[in-house]
Order: C-alpha cells, then structure tokens, then sequence
C-alpha cells in the first residue's frame, strides 16, 4: 500500500455514483497526477481522498492508518493539506495573515515554516503585506500552497493549480511543486494540463468515467502511444 | 385513480375546516362577549385579510420580502381623504396656486436633472451640472412651496387648515388608493427592485417611514397629526337608521333595541362590501396565479438564475408582481380609512401594520392565496383577543397576590405587551416547525 | 471677524458636537449589525431591540446602585451598571441563536428566513424590555450634566455664543474611540479575531484551517451583544430610554452600515459618522448662522431650515437610496451577496 491511498474508492456527491472501484495513491517524496478528459472524475477522486464526499465502498489510508471516516478537518489534522481550485485564498486579508489561516490548527511556533515558505516562494515575503486578492492569478497560487503547507503536512493535494495561469507561470509553479515533493511531502495533483504535469510526474493515473485506465509512471505515461493519442494530441 | 382522489380531498378538506373553526370562533366571541364586537373583529379580519392577500402576491409569486406595507397602506388612507373630503375653497384660493406652481418646478427641476444626467456625457461637468440644477431647483419649488403652505394652514386650522378633497363618494376612493399605492410601488421597485432581500427590505423599510413621515408633517395635504374626522360613509348612518321606522320594526322582530341593531347592522354592511372586495381580489388572484404569467412568476422565484438565462426579464416581472401587491395593500389601507371613518396618520406604526402582516402570511401560509386569507383572520383575531385573554391570564396568575401589590398592578398593566411577545412567539414556532404554513402553496 | 467666529461657535454647539456624539451612537451601533452580517450573512432586524434590552438592564441596575446610594460623581452611575447589562445583553444574544439562529444555520437556508426569523426575535425583545420597564420614557442619567456649559464658556471666551458640552457627549465620544480601538485591535492583532475575519472573508477555506465555526458565532454574538449594549446606554444617557425609539434608531444605523459597506467594520464608522452628520446638518435651522455671516441686509426671515425636523429619518434613507443606486457595495465596499 502507497503512503496515502485511496483504494477502490466507489460513490459521489450524494446521486448517482461519480467513482467506480478507483485507486489511487502517492509516497513520500513522489509527485503522483491524476489526468483524464473534462468530467472524468478526477477532482472528484482526489476530494474523495480527502473526505468531502462519502464513499460506499473502499477505503482510505494514510501512513497505514484508516482514515476513510474522518471529516476533511480531521484529515488536515492528521497531516493532509489541500489546495482547492478556486477561492483558495483569503482575498480581504493579507499574505502573512493568509500564511497565519493557514497554521491556524498548530498551537507551537510557526515562524520557522513561514519562513521555510518565504524561501520557497520569496515573491509572497515581498509582497507580505498586500491583501492577497490584489496580487496576480500566479502569486495567487503560490499564496494557496504556501498556505496549505503551513501544517508542515505530510501530504500536499492540489486541484488544478495551473488553471487559468500563463504557462511560464505553469512552469514556475511546478518548479516549486518539484521543490516541496523534494523535501520529502508526498504530492497528489489533479491537472488539465496532461502533458505538462506528466512531464514532472513520478506516477500518473489517467482516469476515465470515474475509473482508472491507465496507471503508470509519468515517462512510461508519455510513451504510451493510447495516451498519447487520447489526451496528448498524439 | 381513486387513491388520488381521496389524497385531494384530503388536502381540501382542511383548509375547510379551518376557515369553519375560525367563524365558529367569531361566532363564540359574538355569543361570550358581544355580537358588535365579533362583528367588529370580522370587519378587520377581512382588511387584514386582503392585506396579507397583497403581501402574499409579492412574496408567494416572487419572493420579495417588502417591509413597506404600512407605506402603501397609508397612501390608501390618504386617496381616502382626497377623493371623498369636500375641497376647502377659501384655502384653495389661499395657496392652490403656489402649490401648483412649486409642484411644477419640482417636477421640471426632476426632468431637467434626468436629462442633464443622460446628455452630459463628461463626469465632472454631469455632477456639476446635476448639483445646480437639483439645489436651485429645490429652492426655486421652497419659494412657491412654503409662502402657499403657511397660507392653507392659516384657513381655519382648528377645523380645516388643508386643502381638502374631491368630494366624490368614498368608495372612489379605494380604487384610488391601489392608484396612489401602485405608483409609490413602481417609483420604489425601480429604486430598490434587483437589489438582495436584506436591501430591499430596508429600503422598503426605510420608504413606508418617509411616506408615512411626509403624511404626518405636511398639514396642508391631511391635516398631519390633527387628523381629518368625519369622513363620509359608503354605508347609513346608525342614528338615520334609529329613526327610521322600518327599521325599528326590524329591530323589534330581532329582539334587539334600535341602538344595539343599528350597530350591529352597519358592521354587517361594511362586512358585505369588504367581504365583496376580498372575494373579487382573491378570485383574481387565483386566477393569476394558475395562468401562464402565475407560473412563469413562480419558476423564475424558485431559479432565478435559469430563468434569467432563457432571457426572462426578471426586473420587468418583479416590477409587475410588486405594483400589483402594493395596489392591493393600498385598496386595503382606504378600505380601513373608511372604516374608521378618519385618516390618523400616527396610527401607521410599523409593529402594528407591517410586521403583524408578515406574521399573517407566513402563518397562514406563504404562496398559498387561502392561506393569506386564513393568516390574516387567525391573527388579527389572536391580536385582539390575547389582550382580554391575557388580562384574564394575569388575573388568574395574580389571583394570590395582594389586591394593591404593585407586582399585580404592572403585570395587570403589561398584560398588553404580553401581545407582542406571543406574536413573536407565533412567529417563530410557525417558521421552524410548520413554515409552509396553515395552509401551504400547492 | 467677530461675526465669523460666533457663527463656528454655533454651528458647533448645534452641529459639530451632536452630529460627533449621535456620530458615535450610530458607528457603534452599525459596528454590531455589520459583524453580525458579515460573519452570520443575514440583516439582524432585531438589532434596535437587543440595545433597548442591554439599556434596560442597565437602567435597572442604576436604579438599583442608586437606591444603594452608590455614587461615581461626577460620572453618571449608569457606568457602573453598563458591565451588567452587557452580561445580560450577551445572554439574551447566546440563547436566541441557540434556540433560534442555529437550526437554520444548520439547514443553511436563503438570508432572507433569518431576516424573518430576527423580526419574530425583534418583537419577543420588544414585548419583553416593554413588558418589564413599560413603554415610557426612563430617565436614569446622573452624574454631572455638563463638561463645558454654554454660559460658563461665553465667559471665558467672551464671544455671544457658547458651546454646551454635555458629559453624555463627552463620554459618548471617549467610548466610541476606546471601542472602536478594542475592536480593530482584537480583529487584527489576535488570532481569534483573524480567524473571525477568515471566516466572514471565504467560508469554506476557513473550514478548511480548521477554523472552529461555532466558535466564530459565539464570539461574534458576543461582541455584537456587547457593542448594541454600549451604543444603547450611551444614547439613553444622552437623550433618554424610550424603548420605541430604539426600534427607530434601527433604520439609521442599518444605513451606516450599508453606506458604509455591510460586513465592513471601517465602513460602519465612516457610514455612521456620515449619516449622523447628514441628519444634523439638513435639519439644522441655519437663521442664526447666516445672521452672523451675511451682511445684516441678507439676514433670512424664515428658519432656512433645509428639512425640517420631522425629516431626520428621511435623510438617512435619502443617502441609503443613492448609496444603493450609486454604489451598492458602500463606500469601502462590503459584501454585495
């Protein structure tokens, strides 16, 4: 079993199922993407490996542990962040206030993972001050994920980062994402942008209609001549 | 087939039964206490009624939660005096003339502003402009207007002071009054319409205030807070019908003295034209709500946004929705001027007209026409019955305590706030465990 | 010259100085209904009625210190009594959204059934503070009337006109900056506070922190309780408890608010300040002032009143309505849904 997975996950948001029988999962230090066509699944996957929705069949576990029935609330605390898609920051707060929202669940001293983050993205120690919802769709971002890591978690999940963003902003970001997976956090990461995000990939899942259709490492993913012609333009 | 059936006649026996309990509990009021006062009841019931009915066609078919109707009724108060008090020549001599003119430059000084803001197009020069246009027009319509104000009140104040009326039979007067409260509807739903509920609810909120606020200040038009009494009568006068013969022999067969049946028989005559005008709202406005147009309203309140997206004009309908319920709170507000046969501008307190409405409809059963009827009858009846029952209460709670305790004397004196609370109290229980409602939309 | 400066000594008796104590009354009350709409989502129409009630605890409290003979003259007694009525305030508040607000906070039901379910609260509140201390006026000010008083202040000055300034106004005045000071302190400079702002900013995300959201309501209520109880006792002490004119107030300081931008506290001091201001100036009778400013041959027969009294309300609401039209966000921009 991977650090975190998700096995055989089957359910939805409350109607008809959305999953069937899908497996995911991610090691330590491992960048792992979920790709597949428009309404494949693949937010759904990764929210469902975070709790926010119910599953009727399968089950969760993180670090060995069962996690499958705790509240997504009780899954940061045990060392889980997530980087929502959209309305990821506190817009009407500042940068450091943002970082602070973001260790709201640690009761020591955090400055040290503040800075740790300043260093990682030091245009957000620059720009500290401004309310978040004036900085640039990019500096966005990077504000989203230095605020899902101010829990020092052991797993970072991330929705769809590089929507709507420019691709030198693309590859900027996923410079960092290479550089967080560096220090050892496990990174699931669900993207439209197949190509790009199996290029830095160490395992890919291409989902398809809620299931998995493909499962591989991100080279032998880009090789594949099916995939190839199904989501990379051949 | 036939289990559909039963469910419907299930469903329709109901609101039956409880129309049934609630006469039967007017009847009680008519036999305990006395048939003037049950029949006094009933007359307001059937105001409050084709209130809430009003409220329900904004609520019910649109979702718009005015907080104004003391406004709108109050405008129907006022038709009241305008249409059927006889004009006061000597202080339309006075100042008719400078009110007229001031009421022309305020409406030339609106115009010209309307039409500096759309023709100037440079933001700094249309702010400008508009400022000259609206502060000298606004002092220009001052000079004609308070010279000719001074003027009409100085005719007579202790009986006149006003400019008066028309002096045509009242009941014009309850058409006019859905008019006045209409047009107010339509300058308010263009302001405040397309804004979120809590906004429109304070603006509303805010508007009926200003009405009711110029109604009580400006003596000219209403005599403010002297009041104009004495209004005519749509139905006889009970010492005409005590003289008269006929009817004393009426009385006589009934077991009553002229006096007690005169009453009684003018109540019955104002029930029999309000019933008549509730009927004939309530009957359009069932029609109107199962048309196309009914149905269209009530999509577009259950999903704006799709309707909005198959190119629904929402702020058209809305617009139409609230004039329409605004129209029938007015026809509502001249109904209960005549009533009482005077205008009393202080009367219009908004605990007392908007939210005891509000209380009506959402108990009776919001969206539901029958519903609002039966709120308005059960509440309203609640109203004024919780003060002789809540006296009766405290009178019982206090039975123990010395005759002059003060503790006795203000429970005694607060029994009527008690009213107050209880409506509240209705209020809530209603919405957390019955919010549909008595009677709740189909 | 002397002219000129008699008319500033009027205009701020008449004007400045109430306009900066009614000022305060509105910014502390608008303060508590913008809280309450920004971390709750909904209008609190039983807003007016929560600072009548902390008003008549207190009020009955003074009396009570009163008859114990208990004095801190040359401030009214009342000060000792606001820390109860607080209390008392923040009961009440707790226990409505226990028993009310909270079974459709959970059912995440559209704005506008808590803005009929605060009416039911506001007539409850109503019922209850008339219930208890009766309709009519209630006087409990004591305590030196005056700072400054008009007569004492011609003298030093030797000018015709004085300024009175009343210790109500005063207090008013200190009040309203200490609070004002304690709020923006506690929501900026404290997590609790942060995370409250969080919370009114985006939902979800705060959620996601692992922001407690029960916790957030509480305070919130809190402060909102404490906030309707100060701006209530220190526009009792400075006009007189009515219990019907708080329901009044209510329109006022919902248009601070909203001019200043709902969910805005900034925007509720600024809105409150200005509505205050407006009121005052429109309905100010100007005769006097122009007496001392123009040439004696200009001097205005009539009160040059622009509005009379009667049309303070109107104001407000004129304001509120070019806000809406104009900019409906306010001025610093609230929440628009």
């Amino acid at each position: 079993m991977s650090y975190l997975s998700g096995e055989n996950m089957t359910g939805g948001y409350g109607g008809a199922d959305i999953l069937h029988d899908c497996t995911i999962g991610v090691e330590q230090g491992e960048i792992a993407v979920i790709v597949g066509p428009n309404g494949a699944g693949k937010s759904t996957a990764m929210k469902a490996v975070f709790g926010m929705l119910t599953i009727h069949q399968g089950a969760v576990h993180l670090d060995g542990e069962d996690i499958s029935t705790l509240s997504p609330q009780a899954r940061v605390a045990k060392g889980m962040g997530f980087v929502p898609q959209n309305q990821n920051v506190f817009t009407s707060m500042s940068v450091e206030e943002n970082l602070e929202m973001g260790a709201f669940i640690r009761r020591d001293d955090f400055s040290g993972t503040l800075e740790q983050v300043f260093e990682l993205f030091p245009i957000l120690k620059e720009k500290r001050r401004q309310p978040a919802g004036e900085l640039s769709g990019g500096q966005r971002q990077q504000v989203a994920v230095g605020r899902a890591l101010m829990t020092q978690p052991k797993v970072l999940m991330l929705d769809e980062p590089t929507a709507g963003v420019s691709p030198i902003v693309m590859d900027e970001l996923f410079d960092r994402i290479i550089e967080v997976a560096k220090s050892g956090i496990a990174i699931l990461m669900v993207e439209q942008n197949a190509r790009q995000a199996l290029n830095i990939a160490d395992k890919g899942y291409v989902l398809v209609q809620g299931r998995n259709r493909y499962t591989d490492t991100g080279a032998a993913l880009m090789a594949n001549p099916g995939v190839r012609k199904a989501f990379l333009g051949g | 087939m036939s289990a559909r059936v039963n469910a419907n006649d299930n469903s329709n026996l109901r609101p039956v039964l409880m129309f049934l309990a609630m006469f039967a509990a007017l009847a009680a009021v008519g036999l305990i206490q006395s048939w003037s006062l049950a029949l006094a009841i009933l007359n307001l019931c059937l105001i409050s009624a084709v209130m809430s009915l009003g409220v329900n066609i904004q609520w019910g078919y649109a979702g718009l939660f005015n907080v104004g109707i003391m406004g709108f009724a109050a405008l129907g108060g006022v038709a009241g005096i305008l249409m059927s008090v006889p004009p006061v020549t000597a202080a339309w001599q006075a100042g008719g003339g400078g009110i007229a003119i001031s009421l022309v430059t305020a409406v030339a000084t609106i115009l010209a502003a309307l039409f500096a803001a759309k023709r100037i197009a440079s933001r700094g020069l249309r702010h400008l402009v508009l400022m000259v246009i609206i502060v000298a027009g606004y002092f220009l319509t001052r000079a004609f207007f308070d010279p000719a104000v001074e003027a009409i009140e100085a005719v007579e104040p202790a009986k006149t002071g006003f400019l008066g009326g028309l002096g045509l039979p009242i009941l014009f007067s309850w058409i006019v009054g859905g008019i006045f409260a209409a047009a107010a509807a339509w300058i308010v739903g263009k302001i405040a319409l397309g804004l979120r509920s809590d906004y429109l609810a304070i603006a509303t909120l805010g508007i009926s205030e200003i009405i009711v606020a110029v109604l009580k200040n400006e003596d000219w038009l209403t005599r403010g807070v002297k009041n104009v009494s004495g209004l005519p009568r749509p139905v006889p006068y009970e010492v005409d019908l005590q003289q008269a013969l006929w009817f004393q022999e009426w009385a006589e067969r009934f077991g009553a003295t002229p006096i007690e049946f005169s009453s009684i028989f003018v109540k019955l005559c104002y029930g029999a034209l309000f019933a008549a005008v509730l009927l004939m709202v309530l009957w359009l406005s069932q029609r109107a709500l199962n048309s196309p147009w009914g149905r269209m309203m009530r999509a577009i309140r259950d999903n704006e946004v799709s309707a909005a997206a198959m190119g629904k004009n929402i702020k058209g309908r809305h617009l139409q929705v609230f004039i329409l319920g605004s129209a029938v709170v007015g026809i509502a507000g001249a109904m209960l001027t005549t009533l009482d046969g005077q205008f009393t501008p202080a009367s219009y307190q908004p605990l007392r007209f908007t939210f005891i409405i509000w209380v009506m409809v959402i108990v009776g059963g919001s969206g539901n026409n029958w519903g609002s009827v039966l709120g308005g009858f059960v509440i309203w009846f609640f109203w004024i019955e919780a003060e002789p029952m809540g006296l009766w209460l405290m009178d019982l709670l206090t039975a123990g305590l010395d005759e002059g305790s003060g503790l006795r004397k203000h429970l005694l004196d607060s029994a009527a706030h008690m009213r107050l609370m209880t409506m509240g109290l209705i209020l809530l229980l209603v919405l957390r465990f019955s919010p549909r409602g008595l009677i709740p939309e189909k | 010259m002397d002219g000129f400066l008699n008319a500033f000594i009027l205009l701020s008796n008449f004007v400045l100085v109430p306009g900066m104590a009614y000022g305060s009354q509105l910014a502390i009350g608008a303060l508590g209904v913008t809280l309450v709409f920004g971390i709750l989502r909904f209008s609190n129409f039983a807003h007016g009625d929560t600072m009548a009630f902390g008003t008549m605890i207190t009020v009955l409290v003074t009396w009570a210190l009163q008859a114990l003979g208990v004095s801190i003259y040359p401030l009214p007694t009342a000060l000792l009594a606001l820390p109860l009525g607080i209390l008392g305030t923040v009961i009440l508040l707790l226990l409505t959204d226990r028993w009310v607000y909270r079974f459709y906070r959970r059912q995440k039901v559209a704005p506008v059934v808590f803005l009929i379910a605060s009416v039911g609260v506001m007539f409850i509140m109503n019922g209850m503070v008339r219930f208890i201390i009766g309709p009519d006026d209630q006087r409990f000010a004591d305590g030196e009337r005056f700072i400054v008083k008009a007569r004492e202040f011609k003298r030093m000055t030797g000018l015709s006109e004085g300024i009175s300034f009343k210790t109500s106004q005063g207090l008013t005045v200190l009040t309203a900056v200490i609070v004002v000071a304690a709020l923006f302190w506690f929501l900026n400079r404290t997590r609790a506070g942060k995370s409250m702002r969080a919370y009114s900013d985006n939902e979800d995300l705060a959620l996601l922190s692992g922001i407690n959201p029960e916790r957030v309501v509480l305070i919130t209520w809190t402060l909102a309780a404490a906030l309707a109880a100060i701006a209530g006792v220190l526009y009792g002490l400075d006009k007189s408890f009515k219990p019907f004119t708080y329901f009044q107030l209510l329109l006022p300081i919902f248009a601070s608010a909203i001019v200043g931008g709902l969910g805005n506290p900034l925007g509720a001091i600024a809105g409150g300040f200005i509505i205050a201001f407006s009121e005052v100036t429109v309905t100010y009778a100007y005769k006097k002032f122009l007496y001392y400013t123009l040439p004696s041959d200009w001097a205005p027969e009539g009160l040059t009143q622009l509005l009379s009294t009667d049309y303070k309300f109107a104001v407000s609401f004129v304001i509120l309505v070019l806000v809406l039209l104009l900019r409906p966000t306010g001025i610093f921009g609230g929440k628009a849904s």
